[in-house]
């Protein structure tokens, strides 16, 4: 009765992951298998920390059988799946994503990865017609209080932030999708401000925003200083000290200051969440 | 985890992030229940609330001890073979029946035998506590009673099960480790041993005192009888934090010598001879923290200490070089460790190098292909046990010390906000749009009777002191309990009406339960106030 | 639940409070007891009350005529739901509205396709010209009898207000329904008192509102017979009668069944799709407007062979009669101990909850309606895993069709040799068809499997006067366009699936010369814009960008420099859209395109012919 678990040991199943016969452990994802066997998949809404929505669809394949396409990220494999990542239909499907995102949304911010992916699959989004004669999600942005900045003209509607508010994380349900179809956004109720609304200030939305609809104030205010520079930041690992959880904290620096806490989303005590202390206790230093 | 009971935490506010893991194993299927006088944010989250009266945990455990013994719900082979002191515990518990329980605690039977029954039968089952068992005058008893529940159901030494203190500081288990503790040296060795002695002397090449230090309550008593003159505080703010700080100020006032070593300019610091200024541990200074899971993590410097604040283990080093030790020299925290590991058994498979690579560690790590202890008290599962047996205690359920009367009718407890930490010097300068201030919460019940509203200000008096406070009003109080932070001083000096009753056997002060009464100001007095609260703030 | 925060400043009122609490009463309240010192509830029992949400909205916007803050806070603290989340299921549906109403009366009128046809713009113009608060719809379920007219109401039911006998509904018609507070009657179906009718042949007959009138007119018996034979016996009757979903993707019930009924040791349950909301579909709403009990009975005969005991009618909202009637059916067969515990004297526990639906034709794709009723969004779910093992609650679920349901009543009472007695080898039985558009008599058909389209317009009395056949849409707005070749196919599974078109819903909405394809498509492309749930990037951008591109068209865009686009939308909508809706949204616009009806009027546009 003593004994720690020890990792169950895993059954394995033989799939074809293009044209290459590949064993993958039972239970794991197509994305995971693509990731083992070095086959780079674009994702937008996943993300390790996260239980994936498949929404974004940008990491569909092909899997014999199916009639359409499906979402890597979330399919688990099954023994004799014949998968092809790269196929013309993956590729188109993979193409019009970005394009219908980029013709819709502002995405200079977006993690670098992104643009090069665009690049990868030959989106031009502007077919799509001129921003000012189609629709798109522009908007001004929300700033309402000294910590949080939403921009939600930089939203893909990825899930993301709702999932760490809720369910996946934080269990606050400040924020949900709101509205339907092209309407839908994230909203708290009734779109009172933040300061009006449950939200506790985790952060966990800003850290796992991938388009920068969502930052930290500091961040915006540097952006609009034009003193925001990621080339120079440094990241350090330490031990947040609020209480005695033991929450790691990446501190982001620029020119010796504090200018952005993360937590490693691969941290058996965090999965990358953090609540507001260690989120923004930081500044109290910066600001003394 | 089947089961998990959060008694006397409400680990929701206060460590947000061990929470999300409780969470998880809620909506895995886990049982699950909170035992607080309030109904908190924890408690929310929980199948059950049981809303307890202040400082009655004891006389709750015993009644669920003796339910589960009643019901026949007990690891009997595991008492027999791991255990001493059974057959006393049993008729110790005998009188706690659950209607015996439930007039004492205020919680209905019928949860108590819930309580009882589900935590018993439950296959793995964990007790997380925090300052909601501490800190009473009884609160080593009280962390007894929880383990007795433990051990008659042989919920520790298991993956799944066991008893789960929460450390308040990111670093409270590697201060205690590293022998910060008036009677044990690093790696929990006592220092009345004297083969443990010899070892340190051996390896540190000094003598060593034979005899325990005092621990905190004991310092502020020696300063009373004038025995401790000069006091060297680091990193930490009595003058604030201390349960009757008007006592703790009187006493650091009439040091000969007062030296703090901080980050902060804290009230304590301002009263000091020498102030050292010290770089902030987790971003300024290079180290390890150990966390409530016995976990060794690495603290790296990400920032230069401002001015001329310093990292701590340099002050110390030229100390020691003033104090006229040479031998020193100037160890960066990387040599400090490795030497630490060659003292410590505990540490000894922790290398520097491993603690970098695999991110975190637990203890006990003897050697470096152990891979860390995840729990601890496996050794009561093995057949024969090898060491001692674990005791059950038999504890008494003692009320606290500040017993309620018709001058202070009212039980005051103190709580924690998200946002803020302890005494605010860390928090209250950053912008929390969440940030309340401080309010002294009244049920609806209670405020009605005294005919105060919400945002009054009004008179609180303990048989200590009396401070002006705001009013709240929360709907799911019980009557009769009152509560508040302690999170700004500045607005409300709430340690000075807290109890000045202390644990002898830990010396943490009762500050979970004060006697007091409201008073309503008049109101020129209340307009006055209001000036210069709006002033201040 | 969580540690909840309600930012509201107004409280409720006392009707939205009353509203709210009796729409959740029989559900039972959470065991707070803070008095006592001790609260049961926590995240378990929150979790296990969030099916109420729906129902609570529907209380809410009826006391109040919107689902005001204060209110929705009521019904959050009640039920512990989170206001945000409460809020993002609110705006989900289109019969919710978050601002004070302009007026008691809220009235939808049918702008779609069929209603389009017959004046549906003019009468929207007239209303308000008229004062009125109007609201134009999507497809109102009918299309029989054009335009459709739904008010919604403040504080009393619901009412449906259509054209009678070939007229139009006029702005004084409206009027006088929100007088007297009673809908248009049910027009009865073309083919009444046909021997041949089995799903139709008691309505207009019998009469609906009457258990015992269904009794002595052989209502029930299949139950009695279904307990006769025990669970397993039905399916595998069901089974052998070949029997599949009408829902549109034919699935066969009885396999269906049968992998619900083997999860023994789970919670199973049975769910009816009465969401009918495909843009040209009303023949369930015949069949629960006309014969509700039938519906109920079938359901009842499905839940004991699976071995569920919860039963869910998710009934579009729009139904107002449709939903009266099937409450009255099911509160008079829980009378008569058909419904509850011990039903039909089996020993067996089964019971229904009606649930309405609020305005959102997602929510008939079977995993947006199962999050519909548990309270979420009605965003469809990735499959696998499918309903029958991960349905309703995570739970297995047999979710079917009215029109499927109700035809397991025949199987069971004839047998399965019979009941394939009719119809093709591969589509046993009969189908209800919808016949709208340019026909002498539309409305809701029953024909055994194997009559053509030609047939079906025949018996709706051949086209109106004067018009010449241009094109029929089948199978709904998710279904295709076909031209007069087509006049020859039989409308059986298998001849359809060969020429690549789909029966869907059993919709046949018949066009002439002289009506407005461009128009007509893209209204087909904004029916889906605006239905899309906006889950995925697929659909809810490329429902849009579809709907510019036609939009263009209009304006007179070249074809050839849109084609590429629209072929891309298709592609990614067809293949990466997670559910039907994005999957099909392209296919009435592709076939439109493939026959030439973009190009043609495109044409005449550009020739000054608009």
């Amino acid at each position: 009765m003593n004994d720690t678990p020890v990792a169950v040991p895993t059954t394995l199943v033989e799939i074809t992951l293009d044209g290459e016969a590949v064993r993958v452990p039972k239970g794991s994802t197509i994305l995971d298998a693509c990731r083992r066997e070095g086959i780079d998949t674009p994702t937008l809404c996943w993300a390790e920390n996260l239980t994936p929505v498949n929404v974004c669809r940008v990491c569909v394949v092909e899997v014999e059988g199916s009639r359409v396409l499906v979402p890597s990220c979330s399919r688990p494999v099954e023994d004799g799946m014949v998968i092809a990542t790269d196929s013309e239909r993956v590729r188109t499907s993979r193409r019009m994503v970005y394009e219908l995102l980029a013709s819709s949304v502002e995405m200079d911010r977006a993690d670098r990865e992104v643009h090069e992916w665009m690049e990868h699959y030959g989106a031009r989004p502007e077919r799509m017609g001129k921003r000012s004669e189609i629709a798109t999600v522009a908007q001004p942005v929300k700033v309402q209080d000294d910590l949080y900045v939403r921009d939600y003209e930089r939203c893909i509607l990825c899930y993301k932030c709702v999932e760490a508010c809720g369910d996946d994380a934080q269990q606050t349900f400040a924020i949900a999708t709101a509205g339907r179809g092209f309407d839908a956004h994230i909203s708290t109720e009734h779109d009172v401000t933040l300061p009006d609304s449950a939200c506790v200030y985790c952060g966990n939305c800003i850290g796992v925003c991938p388009t920068g609809a969502l930052t930290f104030k500091t961040e915006h205010d540097m952006r609009l200083a034009g003193t925001w520079d990621e080339d120079i930041q440094e990241v350090t690992t330490t031990v947040c000290s609020f209480c005695g959880v033991g929450c790691n904290l990446e501190l982001h620096t620029q020119d010796d200051r504090i200018v952005k806490v993360t937590s490693p989303s691969d941290h058996s005590v965090t999965h990358g969440h953090l609540c507001i202390k260690g989120r923004f206790g930081w500044q109290q230093h910066a600001h003394s | 985890m089947d089961a998990v009971v959060m008694w006397g935490t409400n680990a929701r506010n206060a460590h947000p992030i061990f929470f999300h893991h409780v969470i998880k194993g809620i909506d895995n299927g886990a049982r699950s229940w909170t035992i607080d006088p309030r109904r908190t944010s924890t408690a929310k989250f929980t199948d059950s609330w049981l809303g307890l009266n202040v400082g009655t945990d004891i006389g709750l455990a015993n009644g669920v001890a003796r339910e589960i013994i009643a019901a026949g719900l007990t690891d009997d082979e595991f008492i027999r073979n791991a255990t001493t002191g059974y057959e006393e515990f049993v008729a110790f518990v005998e009188p706690w029946t659950l209607e015996h329980t439930a007039e004492v605690t205020g919680v209905p039977a019928e949860a108590i035998r819930d309580l009882a029954h589900g935590y018993a039968t439950a296959p793995t089952a964990q007790i997380c506590w925090t300052l909601g068992i501490t800190e009473h005058h009884t609160g080593v008893d009280n962390v007894q009673s929880l383990c007795n529940l433990a051990l008659l159901t042989g919920h520790v030494g298991r993956w799944g099960s066991g008893l789960v203190p929460l450390r308040g500081q990111n670093n409270v288990q590697g201060g205690g480790d590293m022998g910060a503790l008036p009677n044990k040296l690093t790696g929990f060795q006592d220092v009345e041993d004297d083969e443990v002695r010899a070892k340190f002397e051996a390896a540190w090449d000094c003598e060593i005192p034979p005899k325990n230090g005092w621990n905190l309550t004991q310092m502020f008593e020696a300063m009373e009888r004038d025995e401790l003159k000069a006091v060297y505080v680091i990193g930490e703010n009595p003058a604030d934090s201390e349960a009757d700080v008007k006592h703790a100020r009187a006493m650091l006032e009439k040091l000969d010598m007062l030296v703090v070593q901080d980050v902060f300019m804290t009230r304590t610091a301002k009263m000091a001879d020498v102030v050292l200024p010290a770089a902030l541990g987790w971003a300024e200074s290079d180290g390890t923290a150990t966390n409530s899971e016995r976990r060794v993590q690495r603290m790296r410097a990400a920032v230069p200490p401002p001015g001329q604040a310093r990292q701590e283990i340099g002050i110390i080093n030229d100390l020691a070089a003033l104090m006229g030790d040479d031998a020193w020299g100037n160890p960066t925290a990387e040599e400090f460790w490795e030497e630490l590991r060659t003292v410590s058994p505990m540490h000894g498979g922790m290398s520097w190098e491993r603690l970098e690579a695999e991110g975190g560690i637990q203890w006990p790590c003897p050697t470096e292909d152990h891979p860390g202890s995840p729990f601890l008290h496996g050794r009561l599962w093995e057949r024969p046990v090898q060491g001692r047996r674990a005791p059950f205690s038999c504890v008494e359920d003692r009320p606290p010390l500040d017993v309620l009367s018709e001058e202070f009718p009212l039980r005051l407890t103190t709580v924690r906000a998200l946002d803020s930490y302890n005494t605010g010097v860390q928090t209250s300068g950053y912008s929390s749009p969440i940030r309340s201030g401080e309010a002294l919460q009244v049920s609806v019940v209670d405020a009605a009777a005294l005919g105060v509203v919400a945002g009054e200000r009004v008179l609180v008096s303990s048989r200590r002191g009396a401070i002006r406070m705001t009013i709240g009003i929360e709907l799911e109080l019980a009557v009769g309990l009152c509560h508040t932070t302690f999170h700004f001083p500045e607005l409300a000096d709430v340690n000075q009406i807290t109890s000045d009753a202390v644990d002898p056997k830990s010396g943490t002060a009762e500050f979970k339960a004060a006697a007091i009464r409201i008073d309503r100001l008049d109101e020129d007095d209340r307009a006055e106030l209001d000036e210069r609260v709006g002033a201040g703030a | 639940m969580p540690d909840l925060y309600f930012s509201a400043v107004d409280e409720a009122t006392d009707a939205e409070k009353m509203a709210v609490d009796e729409a959740i009463s029989d559900w039972g309240p959470v065991t707070i007891r803070v008095s006592e010192r001790l609260v049961t509830g926590g995240r378990a029992r929150a979790r296990e009350r969030r099916h109420l949400l729906l129902p609570a909205l529907h209380a809410l916007q009826r006391a109040a005529g919107w689902i005001s803050p204060g209110g929705l806070d009521h019904a959050c603290r009640v039920l512990e739901v989170p206001p945000a989340e409460a809020y993002g299921v609110a705006t989900f549906y289109h019969l919710f509205t978050h601002e004070p109403p302009a007026a008691d009366d809220t009235i939808h009128v049918c702008d779609d396709i069929a209603c389009r046809l017959v004046g549906a713009l003019g009468l929207i113009d007239d209303l308000r010209t008229g004062g009125h608060n109007v609201k134009a719809s999507p497809c109102l379920g009918q299309c029989e009898r054009a335009p459709a007219v739904m008010v919604q109401r403040m504080g009393r039911p619901d009412l449906t207000v259509t054209a009678t006998d070939g007229g139009t509904v006029r702005v004084a018609d409206v009027a006088v329904a929100i007088d007297s507070g009673v809908s248009t009657p049910s027009v009865t179906v073309p083919q009444e008192g046909d021997p041949g009718l089995r799903l139709l042949a008691r309505v207009g007959v019998v009469d609906p509102t009457s258990l015992e009138e269904y009794r002595a007119s052989g209502g029930y018996q299949a139950l009695e017979a279904s307990v006769a034979l025990g669970g397993d016996q039905v399916i595998a009757e069901v089974t052998a009668s070949g029997l599949s979903g009408r829902g549109g993707a034919a699935f066969p019930t009885g396999i269906k069944w049968r992998g619900v009924a083997d999860q023994e040791g789970r919670p199973r349950h049975l769910v009816c799709n009465a969401d009918e909301s495909e843009p040209g579909t009303f023949k369930d709403r015949v069949i629960m407007e006309g014969d509700p009990f039938s519906l109920v009975e079938a359901m009842t005969v499905a839940g004991l062979a699976i071995g569920a005991e919860q039963g869910w009618l998710y009934i579009r909202g729009e139904y107002p009669v449709a939903i009266e009637r099937l409450s009255g059916a099911i509160s008079a067969a829980r009378s008569a101990g058909l419904l509850g515990d011990d039903v039909a004297g089996s020993g067996r526990r089964f019971d229904i909850s009606l649930r309405s639906g609020a305005g959102a034709y997602i929510c008939g794709e079977e995993t947006a309606l199962f999050n519909s009723v548990e309270g979420f969004r009605g965003e469809p779910r990735n499959k696998p895993p499918f309903p029958t093992t991960h349905g309703l609650f995570g739970e297995p679920t047999a979710i079917n069709n009215v029109e499927t349901l109700v035809n397991v009543l025949s199987v069971v009472l004839a047998g399965s040799a019979a009941y394939a007695a009719v119809g093709t080898e591969r589509s046993p039985g009969t189908k209800l068809f919808c016949l709208s558009g340019r026909v002498n008599r539309p409305g809701t058909y029953e024909v055994e499997f194997g009559a053509t389209l030609g047939d079906l317009i025949d018996l709706a009395g051949g086209l109106t006067d004067g018009s010449r056949l241009r094109t029929v849409l089948l199978g709904g707005a998710a279904g295709s366009f076909v031209g007069p070749e087509s006049l020859d196919l039989p409308l059986t599974l298998e001849a359809t699936r060969e020429a690549g078109v789909s029966l869907g819903s059993g919709v046949i909405m018949v066009f002439d010369e002289s009506d407005d394809m461009v128009e007509t498509v893209r209204r087909i492309a904004e029916f889906f814009r605006d239905e899309s749930c906006g889950q995925c990037v697929p659909c809810r951008v490329g429902t849009v960008r579809q709907e510019e591109v036609l939009v263009r068209l209009g304006r007179g865009a070249v074809l050839d420099d849109e084609r590429e686009l629209l072929d891309d939308l298709a592609a990614v909508m067809k293949d990466a859209s997670i559910c039907g809706l994005g999957q099909t949204a392209s296919g009435a616009v592709r076939s439109a395109l493939d026959m030439g009806l973009l190009a043609v009027i495109a044409e005449g546009i550009e020739g000054g012919g608009q």
